[in-house]
């Protein structure tokens, strides 16, 4: 039973990341139709932001608000120097555009930077644990799952409560209405970046935390279990990309913690890819029903 | 108030107006009717701004706005309740009605939505719910309404009648008549041609991609030959 609560636990801290990330990609895909494979390059974008701020000595209570910071401004800038210029062209133009940023972001690092990884110290309590009822449990998994289940529900109140997000609303839904009613599209498309931006941001500095090194590649997994976890709560449905990314995290850790150790362990992708193919054969629409949004 | 001088628009090969010209004064209620395929839509939606002529002028109030974006068109005090209504389906009501006022300061919007809850008691009493679940009546009311939160100085309506009942048609076009009465200028692209020319100040009939006639709302109203010509019937 503790096994099992443990691996709930470390499968919902697993999963919030990938939710993060995926909500990220779900208010981008709202509003342009664009499914941004240069998304998780934010993560990288912080990771070697801490990297080279803590070869200064700076702690975490400082980097892991810059980490979330740079990853707006690297968010907000790629609208502008990249997507604000193929903005009503095909979905496959758009496509090949966040294609050829993430690749840039690759190469740039490995040019400028190094194609080796590049370590860093994490927080020193990442590893600690604490017990409850005899069941054990890491003080970063907690975090991880508070700090989400924070950012979740401010990303609620945006969303319902603010002129802001109930715009971003209307213009995934409708774009052009959305203009006839005085929304601007550039205002509107940027806000919606900087504010998946934000989420990866979180995201980043969570992964970080406990994974504290940097490499040109860094974002390439977590862009993959992210689009995955979008595509299964239908993709631009909000509500969707976290219940898809939750429900990813758990199969992941859980078919990790109950395969048989060694080749099989190995094939927990491919376990979850599968189940996966399985869902999209019983709901080709996702876990959730999204109205079609209109491209701009 | 508004002038279109010379329009031309096309979607693709398709050129669904030539060289069209009109005006509206201030104050005026205008009626454009014509049969399907005519460019009555497409005239809207290219004074909205929400397609490019490739020739001619839209001005509003003497201002060259012609290409203009929507946004900005909606800050000129022009605005568009568009053709099927187009209302944001998973908004609530009153979601629906804060985003339209979205050019408004705090201030100013929270009058406009009081207004609102006033002059449409139907959307008052659906506030909380999704406009997805609206009946075609009041899904119209809320175009209408949502347009208004604007305070747009012209409003343009495009086949607001489309699809409801006599009774929600009635309300519609009593509303268009409120409308006309406090002021307010319309530009009103109709389908129930005879009701919307009775109606109007002036009026323009279409034929595909030009203006047919022009005149009066009553006098065109009167016009059998039009009604047959173009308009698929006789008067009434």
């Amino acid at each position: 039973m503790s096994t099992f609560v443990q691996t709930i636990v470390d499968g919902l801290g697993r999963g919030s990341t990938y939710a993060l990330l995926a909500l990220g990609i779900s208010v981008i895909f709202g509003v342009m139709h664009l499914v941004n494979f240069a998304h998780a390059e934010l993560i990288t974008v912080g990771a070697y932001l801490a990297y080279f701020l803590s070869t200064r000595d700076i702690n975490w209570w400082v980097l892991a608000p810059a980490i979330v910071v740079s990853a707006v401004v690297a968010s907000v800038a790629t609208e502008r120097i990249a997507f604000r210029w193929v903005r009503g062209s095909s979905p496959f133009t758009m496509l090949l555009t966040s294609f050829a940023l993430e690749r840039l972001s690759h190469a740039l690092w490995q040019v400028f930077v190094s194609p080796t990884k590049k370590s860093f110290a994490g927080p020193a309590w990442v590893f600690d644990t604490f017990e409850v009822g005899g069941i054990r449990f890491e003080w970063m998994d907690v975090a991880t799952i508070a700090v989400t289940a924070l950012v979740l529900a401010l990303t609620a109140f945006v969303f319902r409560r603010t002129l802001f997000g109930i715009a971003v609303r209307a213009a995934s839904e409708d774009f052009d209405a959305a203009r006839l009613m005085g929304a601007r599209a550039n205002r509107v498309i940027a806000g919606a970046f900087a504010f998946a931006g934000f989420l990866a941001g979180v995201a980043a500095a969570l992964i970080l935390m406990r994974s504290p090194s940097a490499e040109p590649a860094l974002g390439s997994d977590y862009l993959i279990k992210a689009v995955v976890a979008a595509i299964i709560g239908g993709l631009g449905s909000f509500t969707g990309a976290v219940a898809g990314g939750l429900a990813l995290g758990l199969a992941e850790v859980m078919l990790r913690g109950y395969l048989p150790e060694g080749v099989w362990e190995r094939l927990t992708d491919a376990f979850v890819f599968a189940l996966i193919a399985a869902l999209f054969i019983v709901r080709p629409q996702g876990l959730f029903t999204v109205r079609s949004a209109e491209r701009v | 108030m508004l002038r279109v001088e010379h329009l031309t628009a096309r979607y693709g090969a398709v050129v669904a107006l030539r060289g069209v010209s009109m005006h509206v004064d201030e104050g005026d209620l205008v009626a454009v009717v014509g049969p399907n395929g005519a460019g009555k839509s497409t005239l809207l939606n290219t004074v909205a701004g929400l397609l490019k002529p490739v020739n001619g002028k839209v001005l509003l109030d003497g201002t060259d706005v012609t290409g203009a974006d929507p946004a900005r068109l909606v800050r000129a005090g022009l605005a568009l309740v568009p053709e099927h209504r187009r209302i944001f389906r998973d908004l609530t009501v009153g979601e629906n009605l804060q985003v339209a006022g979205i050019t408004a300061s705090a201030a100013d919007r929270r009058l406009r939505l009081d207004a609102a809850r006033q002059r449409f008691p139907i959307l008052d009493s659906r506030w909380d719910t999704a406009a997805g679940h609206l009946s075609g009546g009041e899904a119209q009311q809320l175009a209408i309404a949502r347009a208004l939160m604007s305070d747009p100085k012209l409003v343009l309506l495009d086949e607001p009648t489309l699809g409801l009942s006599p009774v929600m048609t009635d309300v519609v076009f009593d509303l268009l008549a409120e409308l006309h009465e406090r002021g307010r200028t319309v530009l009103l692209v109709e389908q129930n041609a005879h009701r919307a020319l009775a109606l109007a100040d002036r009026g323009y009939v279409m034929r595909p991609g030009e203006i047919a006639a022009e005149g009066p709302g009553a006098e065109l109203a009167a016009r059998d030959d039009l009604f047959a010509t173009y308009l698929g019937g006789g008067v009434g």
